[in-house]
């Protein structure tokens, strides 16, 4: 008993209980609660929670969160041929919600799919994630897996005939939402995930993919203005041969974002890309934890993060390369750089690479630095205002992120919600 | 008309005083050329005028067309038909060299209380003017001068100049790094540039510079002053003689 006392959270673990669904899921989520009260729940004495006080994302009930006016704005990927399905506060709006089958995939609610005996998701749900938890514990991830009330399952077999856009939106100031969506991509699939909005005041989605061989995934998500939304996510691929694994993250505002994404490369040749470009100021602390593993031969991988800060504003990058003995000629890639808006904002970074191969090409790099006030004058000087030159700047200084989305359309969108923010908080 | 009266000049973070008294007057329509020793203070007569930061002026004052320059911020005095081309021009990674003009073109027109080029409008006269600088489509599309030569760097600063059609062009050691051949195509640039209503104040270390930009009239200065002016001669004086006796004729 002394040893579950000195667990975090384990009052809490005890006391959680599974939402009612049928026999595989109860299955699945009694073993990620076991998992979570395995591992404990995180404390800042944890080594991946050292820079990020978890007490608001443990604690038993999510803080308020006053909701967002989002004024003329138009909604994320307003303009993208798109199925729509809507979650407020963490609830499925059919009302709301454009038709699955448009989309061209197989897809069902996960507050459904616990009836019915889907193999493929059973095969999935809690799986990634437990590979996931090693050598880095995610036990939110775990407790995620215990507690997601909805979310959807995905099967792709061919291409996809639209994105499937999940929009959350927050309604109430103390919501608490949990999701859990798992995907599996057949061999030579192709899909594309779009994700916007805050979702609660306090959210947690876990995202689990399987990216067979040959195929291909694109993620492109928006979290949400809502100053005081606190929000973890997870995601989790497992990437197959000659395979594509693209995912990039726009944070604007929120009082706490951690996005972790793991990621492991499983077949030869394949790319894994992961990206996020995040601004914020005032109380606004953003994390990006990513752990990509290299375990097959001549594969690419890249992690391009970048941070705007003002007005104290934090930023967070734990990101690591890890190859695995035999994972030849892979070729890895992390980048992360914040551009500090007053002295008052930090940065913090801790990038690391373990290889265990001897024929490979790693490199990391993290800078964080002010405005460039050479370029300001030279913008300045052609009669650019300071601050359109300052938003120019700062767009260019995200430019690296936002070009890790393929498709044009999508990063137009991610371009003009930017420069929408610029021109609202550059003053 | 540029007219700069005693303009004293001192380096912000150290006490250290660089233009002590600066006397000049550019009459519209006409060709000036600067030329003096390096540390004379040529330069940080340019960046004055534009505005830069980490000088502070501490006597004097600079009158572009009836508005006194040194209290307006760089974008004011670019709105009022300022332009310098830079020594070295500054790389701006991550922003297109035509989002850059279309902005600066829009952001002055918006500033004159002038409506905004349209984007047809623009491709049309930004395409013409570069093509008379031999600037390709692949040049305006790359970031702002990101990777380009020496030579292409200041045919940019040409090209924004085109674009931007200030009333006072000062062009800033514009021939340095430059071979002969690239030097031709920018005063060419420069030449086809000139007009009765626009005024250059061409700083430059040698002579050959106006060979191609022929100048109306020509200043030698020294340690922070405007010591001798005269006609084109002057810089054929300079090309031949040097500077050292100029400056002990007048010192």
């Amino acid at each position: 008993m002394a040893l579950a006392k000195a667990k975090g959270g384990a009052e809490r673990l005890a006391a959680v209980e599974l939402p009612a669904c049928g026999a595989w899921l109860a299955a699945a989520r009694g073993a990620a609660l076991a998992r979570a009260q395995e591992m404990g729940l995180p404390t800042r004495r944890d080594e991946y929670w050292r820079y990020t006080d978890p007490t608001t994302l443990t604690a038993a009930t999510a803080p308020a969160a006053a909701l967002f006016a989002a004024g003329d704005e138009p909604p994320a990927f307003a303009a993208i041929d798109r199925v729509t399905l809507v979650f407020t506060d963490g609830v499925f709006d059919a009302a709301a919600s454009d038709d699955p089958a448009a989309a061209g995939v197989e897809l069902t609610r996960l507050a459904l799919a616990g009836q019915a005996d889907i193999h493929w998701a059973r095969e999935l749900y809690g799986v990634l994630e437990a590979r996931g938890q090693s050598p880095v514990p995610r036990p939110l991830a775990a407790l995620n897996g215990a507690l997601a009330t909805d979310g959807v399952m995905i099967r792709v077999t061919g291409k996809a005939a639209r994105p499937v856009s999940l929009v959350y939106r927050h309604a109430a100031t103390t919501s608490d939402a949990v999701l859990r969506h798992v995907i599996r991509l057949e061999p030579g699939a192709e899909l594309t995930l779009l994700e916007s909005g805050p979702g609660a005041a306090r959210f947690s989605t876990v995202t689990e993919v399987d990216v067979a061989d040959g195929a291909s995934f694109h993620h492109i998500r928006t979290q949400g203005r809502d100053h005081e939304r606190r929000t973890l996510t997870h995601l989790f691929a497992r990437i197959g041969a000659q395979a594509r694994f693209k995912s990039f993250t726009l944070t604007a505002n929120g009082v706490l974002t951690r996005n972790e994404v793991v990621l492991e490369l499983l077949g030869d040749d394949s790319i894994a890309h992961v990206a996020g470009a995040a601004m914020g100021d005032g109380g606004f602390h953003h994390d990006d934890t990513v752990f990509v593993t290299h375990a097959a031969e001549r594969c690419e991988s890249r992690q391009v993060f970048k941070k705007v800060l003002k007005g104290g504003a934090v930023g967070v990058f734990q990101g690591k390369i890890l190859v695995k003995q035999g994972a030849q000629k892979t070729d890895g890639y992390q980048i992360s750089q914040s551009l500090l808006l007053d002295e008052d904002s930090q940065f913090l970074a801790k990038p690391e690479l373990e290889i265990y191969a001897d024929d490979v090409k790693c490199s990391h790099g993290s800078t964080s630095g002010a405005i460039d006030e050479t370029a300001l004058f030279y913008l300045r000087s052609r009669g650019v205002p300071e601050r359109l030159a300052q938003a120019l700047l700062v767009q260019a200084f995200l430019a690296q992120a936002i070009e890790e989305i393929e498709d044009e359309a999508i990063a137009e969108d991610i371009r003009g919600r930017l420069e929408g923010w610029l021109a609202r908080r550059m003053g | 008309m540029l007219t700069i009266n005693n303009l004293h000049v001192k380096l912000e973070e150290e006490d250290k005083v660089i233009l002590k008294g600066v006397n000049l007057t550019v009459e519209t329509g006409k060709v000036h050329a600067i030329m003096g020793p390096n540390g004379s203070g040529k330069s940080t007569l340019s960046y004055v005028l534009s505005g830069r930061e980490g000088y502070q002026v501490t006597a004097g004052e600079a009158i572009l067309d009836g508005q006194s320059l040194l209290e307006m911020e760089p974008e004011e005095r670019a709105a009022a038909g300022l332009f310098l081309a830079f020594q070295y021009p500054v790389e701006i990674p991550g922003v297109g060299n035509m989002t850059f003009l279309r902005t600066a073109v829009n952001a002055q027109r918006k500033a004159r209380g002038q409506e905004e080029m349209s984007s047809a409008e623009f491709l049309k006269v930004v395409r013409e003017k570069a093509k008379a600088l031999k600037i390709d489509a692949d040049m305006l599309k790359r970031p702002v001068n990101v990777g380009f030569s020496g030579g292409e760097k200041k045919r940019n600063e040409i090209l924004q100049m085109a674009m931007l059609e200030p009333k006072m062009c000062i062009l800033d050691e514009t021939d340095s790094g430059l071979d002969v051949d690239a030097m031709k195509l920018v005063a060419e640039g420069v030449n086809a540039l000139r007009s009765e209503g626009r005024s250059f104040l061409v700083i430059t270390h040698y002579q050959r510079l106006l060979d191609h930009i022929a100048p109306d009239v020509v200043h030698i200065m020294a340690d922070g002053r405007i010591v001798k002016t005269g006609g084109p001669e002057l810089a054929l004086e300079v090309e031949q003689n040097g500077y050292a006796d100029i400056l002990a004729e007048v010192l």
